[in-house]
């Protein structure tokens, strides 16, 4: 095949890009092949930084042999003869297993000069990254690969033109190379086949949070979200009421009971207030307070923004702030119509990807639980009993024998009666730490 | 040419390919905000990171806002700077940025010509609607530079000028999030690095975070001391942008006024060190022409080219950088430290006083100038050559605390006999100053013809790096010229190559030279003023009766009475000096 039918092949199959974008491959190296220059680079994406994600791992230490091949095709296309892949340090059997595949590849030939006497030449380095999420963004990645501090750059430049030591570069995520043999082996219309319209293939997802089972998925473009955590996922733990779905990592959004029966794809996701992103599910359920799950998020993206632009290095610290007070019960419904001016503006005004989406978590749990917000503010209450700041323990007058057991567990004194009479628990003392309640023996303390 | 066609705020606009938006729209009249971005023509810094978000603009069919410093023009497209989205966004990002900053604007040394406060008004922000936690960084007091990081509102056009301009490579972003902070490697302080104190990051802060260390009340300390003489000495650069600390137009010379001012506030003598300028030619054109005679007998040992030495930062900066090659800069000391040996010396033996009851105060453009005056080969039992160095703007708050109208000063001329000077002593100011001043002496001295024409235009600009070949009756001499210590780092690294066919290398360390130095008043990205101030010294140069340094006759008379020839052995025990490798000296 030449370089031009291999592109048509994966532009046919309707490949997107993995890594959260959903970029038509094709189209991406299709870019890449026009721009004339001496020297291009292939790069594999694989700082793979969403909480509790391991796809790209699981792939990069179970066949590391398929990225590999991909990113030859990827260096033939393009034209480029160099490829790297950027891995996060902390995935030490992955470098392993890819440092043997390499030094296999090019064993067999594989990899170096003159392949199989076809005069294309390909060889690939490892390239390794201290683990910020950021770097993930792809001129972001480039800069931590050619040692500069790990931050974006405005695009465009795309690194299609100039990347890597100002060179066009191709910067592809693990999942999107490894479908990318398979696609070569069995055809583009046996690829494009499964799926979507618009998003084909299938997909990885990371199942994690409130359900029976998890662990990675693999599962058809276009199965629904009902599928996954129901079917597969086996439902909610313990028996408990489904709330919320947080799709995309750290960055997508919160999706909801009405969004269950949607087909998973790109589009849908988007349309939803969502996104694909790496393919990260957190499922939720009646226990978990959405006010303290986009606070969870947001503690993530200020822990992880680089800094470089003002509205993600400060204002997602004061988006945290702001609902680390509403979980205070600090917050009043002013406080609402800021978080949400602010959240959009980060969103808007932001420089890279993370930026851009780390507001919605924020925006989406706003959306689709506004009520909760506003027990949070007005009644300053948390309607899933998560913010302990919010939480009152009291002592059912009639149901208390004075047995003194609690006032004696209580760590401040909060605890007061005499002995056979009911007790009081002093809410301006009580720090909420549950002791009293562990230790009651008739059940005579509740949670308000 | 290729061009594009597109509209902002419903004007059309024709501009070349490339162009941004931003500065298309000042082309129709719409001056967008910004805050990081800064650009000096001519100068190679440009520092648009597009960081700080504030000059973002709302472009049709793009779903989040751009950055117009950062996004160029192209075919068709609409642009809105000023919808209500855009106007919102920019308000907030800025409320943000002033939500990390400490509100000390009253007591600020930035105060009044602070980028952010201006923005701030400009933009009309009136409450901070999101609050909370503020950044907190140690301060950083080097003999120079004071780091306030608190204030630092991470624009990045220190680090820009550290590195890019530069290429000192001391400042970079330290530290993730809304930790970021530009510092120094592990953030140590900066006398503990490679920093030159060249000052540039000072310049070029929009902030109070970079600002020199204030000295003004050591000067006044010493001024009110009776037991004290206190004498100042006045770089060539100061008078041609003093005035504009006090409204008037950058490039109004203000010799007369601020020498009335100096006196005024209590200098006991008021002098020049466009005087120990023209000594400085003396030493360094006769040490030209020493190496070029034994180079052209095929001295294969004689170091040349020969590079000017009286740029501070440029000599703190082959310390660092080159120290293999710390032999090849003349030996002699720069105007500011020549002035404060010779105070020292032959001035203080004629007021007849003790040199430590002597003290010398300079005001130079310069913030490297503090440090060289602290260097500790500089000083005799420890009683420095140059007791305090104040900056141009130091200058101008001591005339603001002395209560002057300075815009109505007299003119005054300086004491004799430091306050003398030729129009070569003046050029030093600019780039290209001190090799044409050098020029004119040296030629004389080795063809013992005089010249026909002063002015050596062939040297001047504002090219980063400029050479020319001129004639000394008959033997051709290879002149090159570099401002910014890039543009230096790439003449030294030919010479390290052998590739050099240079005899003798101008190098300043701050683009256009002193006028464009880190004391000076702040120029905002306005090359123009710098412009006019190389304009007003050559100005200043063409009015002076004596324009070549060995025609001053007070230098003749010192060299008379007191040095006996240049480059001799008193000369060389007081004017000249060596240097150090200081690459080992790095802690961490």
């Amino acid at each position: 095949m030449t370089p031009e039918e291999v592109i048509d092949e994966i532009k046919r199959s309707g490949l997107r890009g993995r890594g959260g974008g959903g970029f038509p491959t094709g189209l991406k190296w299709e870019l890449t092949r026009k721009v004339k220059a001496e020297q291009k680079y292939v790069v594999c994406n694989a700082d793979e930084g969403d909480p509790g994600a391991f796809m790209d791992r699981s792939i990069l230490e179970g066949d590391p042999h398929t990225v590999l091949e991909a990113m030859a095709i990827n260096g033939y296309c393009t034209e480029a003869s160099k490829g790297l892949i950027y891995i996060r340090a902390e995935y030490p059997l992955a470098i392993e297993r890819l440092k043997i595949a390499i030094d296999q590849a090019r064993e067999y030939g594989l990899l170096g000069d003159d392949i199989f006497g076809t005069g294309f030449s390909f060889d690939i380095e490892l390239r390794y990254g201290a683990g910020a999420f950021v770097c993930g963004e792809e001129t972001a990645l480039i800069h931590s690969m050619e040692g500069l501090r790990g931050e974006p750059t405005v695009k465009p430049p795309f690194p299609s033109e100039s990347g890597y030591k100002g060179a066009p570069t191709n910067v592809n995520n693990v999942e999107t190379y490894a479908s990318v043999p398979v696609i070569l082996l069995k055809g583009a219309d046996w690829f494009s086949s499964i799926g979507t319209e618009k998003s084909k293939g299938t997909k990885v997802f990371a199942l994690a949070g409130k359900v029976n089972n998890v662990g990675l998925v693999e599962v058809p473009m276009g199965t629904t979200l009902r599928e996954v955590i129901f079917d597969i996922g086996g439902g909610i733990k313990g028996g408990k009421k489904f709330k919320a779905v947080q799709t995309g990592g750290p960055s997508g959004g919160c999706l909801t009971e009405k969004h269950l029966d949607i087909p998973i794809d790109y589009d849908n996701l988007i349309a939803s207030g969502s996104m694909m992103g790496s393919g990260g599910m957190i499922v939720m359920d009646e226990d978990d307070c959405m006010v303290s799950v986009a606070k969870f998020y947001l503690d993530f993206t200020v822990e992880e923004s680089c800094g470089k632009c003002a509205p993600c290095r400060i204002g997602n610290k004061r988006l945290y702030e702001m609902l680390d007070t509403i979980t205070q019960g600090k917050g009043t419904v002013e406080d609402l119509s800021k978080l949400r001016n602010l959240a959009n503006v980060i969103k808007d005004t932001s420089l890279c990807g993370l930026g851009q989406t780390s507001p919605n978590p924020v925006l989406s749990t706003m959306d689709n639980f506004y009520d909760e917000y506003l027990a949070h503010v007005k009644d300053h209450k948390c309607p899933s009993g998560q913010c302990k700041a919010l939480m009152s323990y009291i002592i059912k007058e009639d149901a208390c024998v004075g047995c003194t057991l609690c006032a004696r567990v209580c760590p401040v004194d909060a605890i007061s009666g005499e002995k056979k009479m009911p007790h009081v628990i002093d809410q301006s003392i009580c720090i909420k730490c549950g002791a009293c309640f562990e230790k009651c023996k008739f059940d005579a303390i509740f949670i308000e | 040419m290729d061009i594009v066609k597109l509209t902002i705020d419903n004007t059309p606009v024709v501009v070349e390919k490339g162009t941004t938006v931003l500065e298309a729209a000042k082309t129709v009249g719409v001056d967008i905000p910004t805050l990081c971005y800064m650009k000096l023509d001519d100068m190679e810094f440009e520092n648009k990171p597009g960081g700080c978000r504030v000059c973002v603009v709302e472009v049709e069919g793009r779903r989040n806002l751009a950055p117009s410093c950062k996004t160029e023009c192209e075919d068709g497209m609409v642009v809105n700077t000023h919808s209500v989205r855009v106007v919102n966004a920019r308000r907030t990002v800025m409320e943000l940025i002033l939500s990390d900053h400490p509100f000390e604007c009253l007591v600020c040394a930035k105060s009044g010509k602070c980028d952010l406060q201006s923005l701030a008004q400009d933009l009309g922000i009136r409450e901070i609607h999101y609050q909370g936690e503020k950044s907190h960084y140690k301060s950083d007091h080097s003999p120079a530079i004071i780091r306030e990081m608190d204030k630092c509102i991470m624009c990045r056009r220190c680090e820009t000028a550290c590195n890019d301009v530069q290429t000192v490579g001391t400042l970079s972003a330290i530290y993730r999030g809304f930790n970021s902070v530009v510092a120094p490697a592990f953030e140590m302080d900066l006398d503990h690095t490679n920093c030159t104190f060249c000052g540039q990051c000072v310049a070029v802060c929009p902030t109070g975070a970079l600002i020199e260390r204030d000295h003004t009340w050591k000067v006044m300390d010493a001024i009110i001391d009776p037991k004290k003489t206190v004498i100042v000495q006045t770089a060539p650069a100061v008078r041609a942008a003093l005035g504009e600390e006090f409204g008037l137009e950058p490039g109004t010379l203000v010799t007369g006024k601020m020498v009335s001012a100096l006196r005024k506030i209590g200098f006991d003598y008021v002098f020049d060190t466009d005087f120990a300028a023209d000594l400085t030619i003396l030493e360094e054109g006769t040490e030209l022409l020493g190496r070029l005679s034994k180079f052209l007998a095929g001295d294969k040992e004689v170091k040349l080219p020969i590079l000017t030495s009286c740029c501070p930062a440029w000599v703190n900066f082959f310390e660092h950088h080159f120290p293999e090659m710390k032999e090849i800069p003349s030996t002699a000391k720069s105007p500011q430290q020549m002035f404060g040996a010779i105070a020292k010396t032959y001035f203080a033996d004629q007021l007849k006083i003790k040199r430590e009851d002597l003290v010398v105060v300079s005001v130079m453009p310069c913030l490297a100038k503090k440090y060289e005056a602290s260097r500790d080969e500089f000083a005799v039992n420890g009683d420095p050559d140059v007791n305090i160095s104040i900056t141009t703007r130091e200058l101008a708050q001591m005339i603001k605390n002395a209560n002057l109208k300075f815009t109505e000063l007299p003119d005054d001329d300086f004491d004799r006999p430091m306050g003398e000077s030729t129009g070569a002593g003046v050029i030093f100011g600019t780039t290209g100053g001190v090799i044409e001043a050098a020029v004119r002496t040296a030629y004389e001295l080795h063809t013992g013809k005089e010249l026909d024409r002063v002015d050596f235009k062939e040297l001047r600009g504002m090219e980063g790096i400029r050479s020319a070949t001129l004639d000394f009756d008959g033997l051709p001499i290879n002149i090159g010229i570099a401002h910014g210590l890039g543009n230096a780092r790439k003449l030294l690294e030919d010479i390290k190559a052998g590739k050099s066919q240079f005899h003798a290398i101008e190098i300043m360390a701050c683009p256009g030279g002193c006028i464009g130095g880190g004391g000076q008043p702040y120029h905002h990205g306005d090359v123009t003023v710098l412009k006019k101030r190389q304009k007003a010294i050559y100005e200043e140069d063409a009015g002076k009766t004596i324009r070549k340094s060995h025609e001053n006759p007070y230098i003749k008379k010192l060299y008379e009475e007191f040095l006996g020839e240049p480059c001799g052995h008193k000369s060389h025990e007081l004017l000249h000096t060596s240097y150090f490798d200081k690459k080992k000296k790095i802690e961490i």
